[in-house]
């Protein structure tokens, strides 16, 4: 059971001197309480796998602390670190027996023989592994294997955090919910701190109460998934989270205005200490952006397709050279395959160099 | 399911056939054949039966005795060679650096000893050794250590099994590394998470990950060292005495020193037969050694799980997913 503060964390893999922006992860103040579900979400190469080997101890990281309880233990070895980790395929022992798989971290802490045998029987149960103990690990499905090499952390009963690199990649389609509700419920049961690396954000806003995204080798935004579906702090995770992304358009901004080609969107808020010479962009999500038949006042655009996607259904459409997704609502139809976008202002962000800007009331 | 009739594939098959056929099957009819007949010169032939078989397998007479003794030396010098050289080969690999350049030149001088052809091993060994000359003999006997390869039975042994070990152990430690490297570094990674031992690693990892390039090893250098020939011929002659005559020694010597075509050929049936048998009975035990018995598993229904969708055993492991 642990609090893990990460301060001023940063690792390059060419080591301390190389160039600042070719460090795999940049540098990162955070804190991952106690019990927490994290996700730690973005594309691949984006240094969450390395954040992640950095707080189980396979990396030494180039700078910075990590502590656990307050206390520091970047020195110590991933062995004398209460960390458990689960590994994108399944490691498994080939050739001992579930149970034995299970006792395999115990009996190497030299853990006396009825002691292993009693928490091996809890996790077996915990785990729904039971009638599995005394089989040959190797003959089992990914899933099991998984959840083995899950149940070879959870045994240990120091374990202060258990991590996760993309477990389900392995396991059938049909299988990973069920596999994700386990996880899910064993993190209520167990009140342990998971961290879950992922790059599929419907595993990560499904596990997950914090979403960590990262891009290239910085923490971009952490928070609930539905602060990153509200207010995205960064254009990244406005365009990463969601299906479709968040419709991302250079405009200028002043006041309560925006200026799009020309033609004017309202905003909520007043953006009047815009930093000089950045780079400003409005965000709003697809959701919060509707087709209705052209009309003055709003802002013409083509339309190239229409995605149905059952419950709702996308127009994709083109402004001057910028593509958006927008909500068609329900008997939406064009006749010249135009269309006026109406957006929702309370839902239209502003971006300087990519990152949110809060507005005046 | 239809098949196609294409007759025109027994075109393709043929030549296989047929260089088969001369290669191998009629050599070894022509073998059969002389197996059962005695020949005192001038291509004439007497037949005789399983006359021979009978003789190989009984130690009274000089046929039988001669394959009898050089069959124990043999099988002998076969189970020194595997309990040295799979040990250190093993030993050899898990010392190998994984990365860098010393990778590569690891690897050319274990390579090395391989590239030598058969012969110039025996030769080079046989300077090696020798009192007067040689470098290792020379050195043996100034510091004091009375060594002769050709008076002394267990120097001759000494040598012919150290210059095999140089020779070979390359090739064990070779496969074993290439096993080794086939291990994913996760695997490494977890046991460190759980407090594995550099002992328990090498016991539930590497061991049982290098089971099949072992296994292929212990089959090469079984066979190898079975039928071994050329070097102990350059360095002893199967001497002082018989003491270092091998099985295949013996045979040479039946077949071509005396012309004995019908005892040689008989005895070269057994000699094949035996490492048949010996390759199968390693191939069996090696691979059925850590796979779950059937029986074991039905003798027990009381913890047969019932069929539930997360967990069924599979019978071989299925093909990674793609990633997403």
């Amino acid at each position: 059971m642990a609090r893990i503060d990460l301060v001023d964390l940063a690792h390059s893999y060419g080591g301390n001197n190389a160039p600042p922006e070719s460090f795999a992860l940049k540098p990162v103040t955070m804190t991952w309480r106690q019990g927490g579900a994290y996700a730690l979400l973005g594309p691949s190469g984006c240094g969450k796998t390395t954040l992640l080997n950095v707080i189980s101890g396979i990396i030494t990281p180039s700078r910075g602390k990590i502590l656990f309880d307050g206390k520091d233990i970047t020195p110590l070895s991933t062995q004398k670190r209460n960390i458990a980790q689960v590994f994108q395929f399944p490691v498994i022992y080939d050739t001992m027996t579930v149970g034995q798989n299970l006792a395999f971290p115990l009996k190497n802490r030299g853990v006396p023989r009825a002691e292993i045998d009693k928490r091996v029987a809890e996790i077996g149960r915990l785990l729904d592994l039971e009638p599995y103990l005394d089989r040959k690990a190797t003959r089992l499905t990914a899933d099991a294997k998984q959840k083995i090499s899950l149940g070879r952390g959870l045994v240990r009963s120091d374990v202060a955090a258990v991590l996760f690199d993309e477990p389900l990649t392995v396991i059938d389609p049909e299988l990973k919910w069920q596999l994700r509700s386990k996880l899910k419920a064993l993190h209520r049961e167990l009140d342990l701190t998971m961290i879950y690396v992922t790059h599929d954000q419907t595993e990560a806003l499904t596990f997950a109460d914090t979403v960590v995204v990262m891009h290239d080798g910085r923490v971009v935004q952490s928070g609930t998934p539905a602060e990153l579906f509200d207010k995205p702090a960064h254009t990244f995770v406005g365009y990463f989270i969601g299906s479709p992304g968040m419709n991302i358009l250079p405009a200028e901004v002043r006041g309560r205005e925006a200026r799009v080609g020309g033609h004017v969107i309202a905003l909520n808020r007043a953006y009047d200490n815009l930093p000089a010479g950045a780079k400003i962009e409005i965000g709003v999500r697809p959701e919060f952006v509707e087709v209705v038949a052209p009309g003055p006042g709003l802002l013409t655009a083509r339309i190239e397709r229409i995605d149905d996607l059952g419950r709702i259904r996308f127009a994709r459409v083109r402004v001057g050279d910028a593509k958006l997704a927008a909500r068609a609502p329900a008997g939406f139809t064009s006749a010249d395959g135009t269309a006026g976008l109406k957006f929702d202002p309370s839902h239209v962000h502003v971006y300087a160099d990519s990152l949110l800007v809060e507005g005046a009331a | 399911m239809d098949k196609t009739v294409n007759q025109k594939a027994w075109f393709l098959v043929l030549p296989v056939f047929l260089v088969v056929a001369f290669s191998a099957v009629l050599p070894l009819m022509t073998v059969v054949n002389y197996s059962m007949q005695d020949t005192f010169g001038n291509n004439q032939f007497f037949w005789n039966g399983v006359g021979w078989f009978k003789e190989l397998l009984d130690p009274s007479t000089d046929l039988g005795g001669r394959f009898l003794a050089s069959l124990g030396r043999n099988l002998f010098f076969s189970l020194v060679i595997l309990a040295i050289e799979v040990p250190l080969g093993i030993v050899v690999a898990l010392s190998m650096p994984r990365e860098g350049w010393t990778v590569a030149a690891c690897l050319i001088i274990l390579a090395l000893p391989l590239l030598i052809p058969w012969n110039v091993v025996g030769t080079i060994w046989q300077i090696f050794g020798r009192p007067d000359i040689g470098l290792l003999g020379y050195t043996l006997n100034a510091i004091g250590i009375d060594y002769n390869y050709v008076s002394n039975e267990v120097d001759a042994w000494v040598t012919v099994i150290v210059m095999d070990v140089w020779h070979w152990t390359s090739l064990v430690a070779l496969l074993c590394y290439a096993g080794l490297k086939s291990i994913p570094e996760a695997y490494y990674q977890a046991a460190q998470i759980d407090g594995a031992s550099r002992w328990a690693v090498f016991k539930a990892i590497q061991l049982p990950k290098m089971n099949r390039v072992l296994l292929i090893a212990v089959l090469l250098r079984f066979m190898d060292s079975f039928m071994i020939y050329t070097e102990p011929f350059v360095v002893t002659g199967g001497g002082p005495g018989n003491s270092t005559t091998f099985v295949s020694i013996e045979l040479v010597k039946i077949a071509l020193g005396q012309f004995d075509l019908g005892k040689a050929a008989a005895l070269s049936l057994v000699y094949n037969l035996i490492i048949l048998i010996v390759c199968w009975i390693f191939y069996t035990v090696m691979t059925n050694a850590g796979v779950e018995r059937k029986v074991q598993a039905s003798s027990k229904p009381a913890v047969e799980p019932k069929p539930s969708v997360g967990l069924k055993p599979v019978p071989a492991l299925k093909p990674r997913e793609g990633v997403a």
